[in-house]
């Protein structure tokens, strides 16, 4: 399986996503932001970071950079786009996924683990994930998911709420929600479910010698989707 | 010629921001202040000598790239 990970100037979470991807087996490439192909793939991965200094608004210029048409055109044609973090924050910026992240209620930057539940298995993405609640780490300033009435009802009637804040029970409530966002919502799809944007960042819990390794359970069985 | 953009939130976005400027305000003695909304300013030099067509132009940036439709309004002054 063949991925490419897309660097932009600020980017930071491109080598871990680099590592974890290679440790369940997928062929990675790294991809810099002003190239204008990207080599045939199966999965393309926008990382988590401060592309372009978070200038204007987070993602919002990586969201016009030259590669992205390339992303474009792969994600509108079906396939597979992983945005993490600020790849969530270009992913609403281009407009392949409704809403946008607003800056955290409460101001402030959170880094810690938080637990998230799986709300949907009829993707690629979680299809056959042995665990329902996974505990991930969220790094961010502007992680505050907000979109209008008529987009939330259509997240929800289409089943595009990906995962949402809980406590490790699978339980949500305000006082799970680490940073306002609407619905408790931590990670949303397309309509298509090829393309998954989420706040928490997989590729930093994938080995027992760091906080948690659940997302081992994410990536492994990402390949095994693919297979 | 130079064409001035304010981008605001929506009513109804929260604004972090807004509300942390207000309440030192507030701490201050401003104890007038209800509310306080930030917003950016652009001022952008085209190449455009025509006003109506300068505004034209950047009405389209505004719609492409300085404000997010979702959460923004904008307004070319």
């Amino acid at each position: 399986m063949k991925s490419a990970v897309i660097i932009f100037p600020g980017s930071n979470c491109d080598r871990d996503m680099d590592v974890a991807l290679k440790k369940f087996g997928f062929k990675n490439q790294m991809i810099w932001h002003n190239d204008m192909e990207i080599p045939k793939s199966d999965l393309i991965v926008l990382p988590g970071g401060f592309s372009y200094g978070d200038y204007l608004r987070c993602g919002s210029i990586a969201g016009k950079s030259k590669i992205i048409k390339s992303v474009l055109e792969f994600a509108n044609s079906g396939g597979l786009v992983l945005g993490i973090c600020n790849g969530f924050q270009i992913l609403t910026e281009t407009g392949l996924l409704p809403g946008v992240l607003l800056q955290n209620k409460y101001q402030k930057f959170i880094c810690k683990n938080v637990h998230v539940k799986i709300n949907d298995k009829e993707n690629k993405y979680f299809k056959n994930i042995k665990k329902e609640v996974l505990e991930l780490h969220i790094a961010h300033n502007e992680g505050n998911y907000f979109c209008s009435d008529d987009e939330l009802k259509s997240l929800i009637n289409n089943n595009q709420i990906a995962i949402t804040y809980c406590n490790e029970n699978g339980k949500e409530a305000d006082s799970y929600n680490p940073n306002g966002a609407l619905s408790n919502i931590a990670g949303i799809f397309n309509k298509n479910k090829n393309i998954l944007g989420m706040m928490p960042h997989p590729e930093r819990v994938i080995d027992k010698s760091l906080s948690s390794d659940d997302g081992n359970f994410f990536f492994e069985n990402l390949i095994e989707n693919f297979k | 010629m130079k064409v001035k953009v304010i981008v605001t939130l929506k009513e109804g976005v929260l604004d972090p921001q807004g509300k942390a400027i207000q309440q030192t305000l507030n701490g201050m003695s401003f104890s007038e202040v209800k509310e306080v909304r930030q917003g950016k300013y652009f001022d952008i030099e085209v190449s455009i000598n025509d006003e109506e067509k300068a505004k034209v132009k950047v009405d389209e940036m505004c719609k492409k790239l300085l404000a997010n439709l979702v959460i923004e309004d904008y307004k070319i002054l």
